[in-house]
């Protein structure tokens, strides 16, 4: 017996990534809410919606290399599920005496529907809605994924299909107006049995409880990723077929991890819903989707915390150019898309490893690496860079 | 709901439907002869496929202009020059990214895809800031306005079927170069096998230029004929590039036949449900159509089964 | 889709694989023609060839990377050719490829584990547990290929001939009842093609094996059998002499 196997740890977190968790939960929740007023604290509340968007593409697509252009669908599909039940309780008989048919939402009477249709009636619940928003892109994602990994569909094949989709279903939601309320979407939202979400007050709850659920997915994303099937996944990325012939079925595994990152992405558009206060198609289409892959791209693909740093940093920059020198953004935005590719395929996260983390201690992620971080470019199988990520 | 309308009417309309369909496929073949150069001969991802597109079409209405105000009496030809000098700068601007982007990522195809649509949001920036957002529409020398009545019912615009003409004309110079010319086979040999072809002396490096180049130019061409039947903007671009993209894919990505007839497929299905259904859900029962297609048979409609 | 089931029914029993009228063509082109044999229970079998004789498309058809397009392949009585992949390998059967194919971004402890035959599905492998009997297998086997004093490196920073054993390793974690190798040792210098030989002596044992190999030396020491490819056909087959001193083989080998 030579050396010992140091790998036999038992509990899914390491030292530093609690420390992570603890020091990203300090800052959501203590830091930001002291320091923000709550104008801007509701601004990191909805860009903490897009974070969980982006922390499904980092199991995705940073671990099992699977890029998906699709993911505002989810996040929309998400998103409209909390958006109906809202409308329907926002619609109620006495709010809607004046329409030709009250007690439906207002849109629909203005479309000259008649009756709710029969797809809406479910969502008078809370319950059914709370399940839908998580079931509902799963099993989107579960039709999509099975149709395209059984038969081997990846790659680049896989995010032209991927945005295809969010061009789809933009399309759809616009063009059917009665049923989805069209361009402008779900608006006039106001109370959750009751309680009016609109107030100050509501959305500094909404606000903790959003980072509540999102630290939990982040919990969640970390247990997915230290247990085998997190290893499974970067082996497939890299090594397909000695996966396959090492007695896996490939295809289950993209399944799960393309439905997980769909069902986290519809938890981000419930939240969305609730604490903007409605919904529309210009967050589900082609472009807010492969916007949600620059967050986790600047955060680094690898890196679960990253990936919520890459949100906010990116959101943050974008509301500040927006309202001083809104040109200037799409040169910013494009830019990001080139250097995350050319100069830091690892994002923050990567930059932290290379000259942040050699100088704390182990408990940060520092020390104990015997080998060099990996360069700046990333191994052909296309997607993704060595695993220098935490 | 077929009843409103005589048989003979049914005919014509399904006839000027059809002929609309043919100007939609003109543009998704143009678009696409490009992309399946780039895509399907180098497996390269290029988003910024419809910004290349809409420099052509920005050149030639700067050509037209030109040719307004300074050349009045030679106006009627000036889209021949225009569509030369489209090429010119669509193709030298594609040589230039792929020398400063594109040739870094070649064994990394979907970095690819996110950096070229980087490039493709600076593009419509860039168009935006010096060209202005306002949508920009050529005039049409005198010849090409009008129409072409074949029967008392039916006639068709002859701005549209110049296009049809032309996209013929440049698909055959496209097919001519790829599968007859030597530096067709060299392209080959490269995507094939690169360290191969490299020490049989071709220069592979110049070879991924200039065909990175000559799907650019390609796509400027197509700005250059899309002027004729629309108008163009900073985005306009982006509206093609999903179908575009489709109708290479839905074709077989390797083969130029295949895309044109998922270029001819796609277009007649959209052009003919436009009639039946509202735009937006010809759209997306077309899309779905194509999608559900793909999913059922990835690989495209036009294959050829290689081993492994 | 066979032309002799009645006989073939008898005959498999004693056989761990049997392989009738196997053909696949490519586009017309047949890679493999109608191509029959037999490896027994704890048979050493070695496929030679000159180079597109079709050796490596016959181990891609039994383990379902391709598939025929006629012909049966029985394994223990199993029909392989209308499995998936990872049923095959589930059914016991391993399969080492030509180049080494190790996941390099992990390290070599986890490249074992990943192999190790348990929580073979998303449940499983998400409740997967490392426990003593898994750590105590991955150990056992990294001495085997030595690598035992490497299980923390990334197998990225392995040598070419370490990659091979890690890919040989991965395979013994399964314990395959019948284990298929590609060249194994390709690319090897001469002394790790000693230590491989030595390596494939003791891994060999209990259980059958098919090896493609082009190093006569080495197919010499190892082969029962020899089968003998040219142009998707059997040239010849049996023991090493014999194939050896066959004028078809001697014709293919030097008269070309």
């Amino acid at each position: 017996m030579t050396a010992p196997v140091k790998s036999g740890r038992t509990f899914f977190l390491r030292p530093q990534d609690m420390i992570g968790i603890v020091i990203l939960a300090i800052l959501l929740l203590v830091v930001l809410p002291l320091t923000l007023d709550n104008f801007r604290l509701q601004f990191v509340g909805k860009y903490l919606t897009y974070a969980f968007v982006a922390l499904g593409l980092v199991l995705c697509w940073g671990y099992a290399g699977i890029l998906s252009l699709g993911q505002g669908v989810f996040f929309g599909l998400g998103g409209y599920c909390m958006a109906m039940f809202l409308k329907l309780e926002a619609s109620s008989v006495e709010n809607t005496k004046i329409q030709t048919t009250p007690g439906i939402p207002d849109f629909m009477d203005w479309n000259q529907i008649t009756a709710l249709p029969w797809f809406w009636e479910p969502f008078r619940s809370f319950g059914f809605t709370t399940i839908a928003v998580v079931l509902v892109p799963a099993f989107f994602a579960l039709l999509v994924g099975y149709a395209l990994f059984k038969r081997r569909v990846g790659g680049v094949y896989f995010a032209i299909i991927t945005q295809a989709l969010a061009a789809i279903m933009t399309i759809l939601i616009i063009g059917q107006q009665g049923y989805t309320g069209g361009i402008n979407g779900i608006t006039d939202l106001r109370t959750l049995h009751g309680w009016d979400i609109r107030t100050d007050s509501a959305k500094t709850v909404l606000y903790f409880v959003c980072v509540a659920l999102l630290i939990g997915c982040i919990l969640l994303a970390y247990y997915v990723k230290s247990s085998k099937l997190g290893r499974i996944l970067v082996a497939m990325r890299d090594k397909e077929d000695r996966v396959r012939f090492s007695g896996y079925d490939v295809s289950s595994f993209k399944i799960f991890v393309f439905c997980l990152a769909a069902s986290l992405s519809a938890i981000g558009g419930a939240m969305f819903t609730l604490q903007v206060g409605f919904m529309s198609p210009s967050f589900v289409g082609i472009v807010p989707s492969i916007e949600m892959v620059i967050y986790t791209a600047v955060g680094g693909r690898l890196s679960i915390l990253g990936a919520i740093y890459g949100t906010l940093l990116v959101n943050w920059a974008k509301t500040s150019f927006s309202e001083s020198f809104p040109e200037l953004w799409l040169f910013g935005l494009g830019g990001m898309f080139i250097a995350v590719v050319l100069i830091f395929p690892n994002g923050i996260a990567g930059l932290y490893q290379v000259y942040v983390a050699p100088h704390l201690g182990p408990l940060f992620g520092g020390a104990k690496r015997k080998v060099t971080p990996p360069a700046a470019t990333p191994p052909a199988a296309g997607s993704a860079a060595p695993a220098a990520a935490e | 709901m077929f009843s409103d309308y005589s048989l003979a009417e049914l005919g014509s309309i399904f006839v000027m439907q059809g002929f609309a369909g043919l100007i939609l496929f003109s543009v998704f073949v143009l678009m696409a002869l490009g992309l399946a150069i780039i895509f399907g001969q180098m497996g390269v991802i290029n988003m910024a496929h419809g910004e290349f597109m809409i420099l052509g079409a920005y050149v030639t209405y700067f050509t037209s202009q030109f040719f307004l105000n300074h050349l009045p009496a030679l106006f009627t030809a000036y889209f021949f020059v225009a569509m030369i000098l489209a090429f010119i700068a669509s193709g030298a601007l594609g040589m230039f990214i792929e020398w400063a982007m594109i040739r870094r990522l070649y064994k990394r195809p979907l970095d690819t895809l996110l950096a070229t649509w980087g490039l493709s949001l600076i593009l419509q920036q860039l168009y935006r800031s010096v060209f202005g957002p306002r949508e920009v529409g050529v005039e049409l020398p005198q010849w090409m306005m009008g129409s072409l009545p074949l029967t008392d019912t039916i006639e068709v615009q002859i701005n549209g079927l110049f296009v049809m003409g032309l996209t013929i004309a440049i698909t055959v110079v496209v097919a001519v170069l790829m599968y007859k010319s030597s530096w067709g086979k060299q392209v080959r040999a490269v995507v094939q096998n690169r360290v191969m072809a490299g020490a049989v002396g071709i220069n592979t490096e110049k070879v991924d230029r200039y065909t990175f180049g000559l799907g650019c130019g390609i796509a400027g061409v197509a700005g250059s004929a899309f002027t004729m039947i629309g108008s163009t903007g900073p985005t306009s671009g982006q509206l093609y590039i999903v179908d575009t993209f489709l109708v290479v894919v839905f074709g077989g990505a390797q083969s130029l036949l295949g895309t044109i007839a998922s270029a001819f497929t796609i277009s007649q299905a959209q052009s003919t449900m436009e009639f039946f259904l509202s735009g937006s859900m010809a759209k997306v029962l077309t899309l779905l159509g194509v999608v559900i297609i793909l999913m059922l048979r990835p690989q495209g409609l036009f294959v050829i089964k290689v081993r492994r | 889709m066979n032309a002799q089931p009645v006989i073939t029914d008898a005959m498999n029993k004693d056989f761990v694989l049997a392989v009738e009228g196997l053909t696949v063509s490519f586009d017309g082109f047949k890679a493999v023609n109608d191509l029959s044999f037999y490896v027994d229970e704890n048979e050493i079998r070695v496929i030679i060839g000159p180079n597109g004789a079709g050796k490596t498309t016959v181990l891609d058809l039994i383990c379902g990377r391709t598939k025929a397009t006629a012909g049966s392949i029985k394994f223990k009585d199993r029909e392989l050719t209308r499995m998936k992949e990872h049923e095959i390998v589930r059914a016991g059967i391993g399969r080492k490829f030509q180049n080494p194919s190790i996941y390099e971004d992990l390290t070599v402890f986890e490249n074992l584990e990943i192999s190790y035959p348990k929580g073979r599905s998303v449940a499983g492998a998400l409740a997967f547990r490392r426990d003593a009997a898994v750590k105590e297998r991955v150990q056992e086997i990294a001495e085997t290929i030595f690598l035992a004093d490497q299980l923390d490196q990334r197998a990225e920073y392995l040598s070419h001939g370490q990659k091979q054993w890690l890919e040989i390793g991965m395979l013994l974690i399964q314990d395959p009842e019948l284990l298929m190798l590609d060249e194994p040792v390709a690319g090897m210098s001469v002394s790790e093609r000693k230590k491989t030989a030595e390596l494939l002596n003791t891994i060999i044992k209990n259980r059958s094996v098919i090896v493609i190999e082009h190093d006569m030396k080495f197919v010499e020491d190892i082969a029962h059998k020899v089968t003998v490819l040219h142009q998707g056909k059997i040239l010849s087959e049996g023991p090493m002499a014999k194939v050896q001193a066959d004028p078809k083989v001697i014709e293919v080998y030097l008269g070309h």
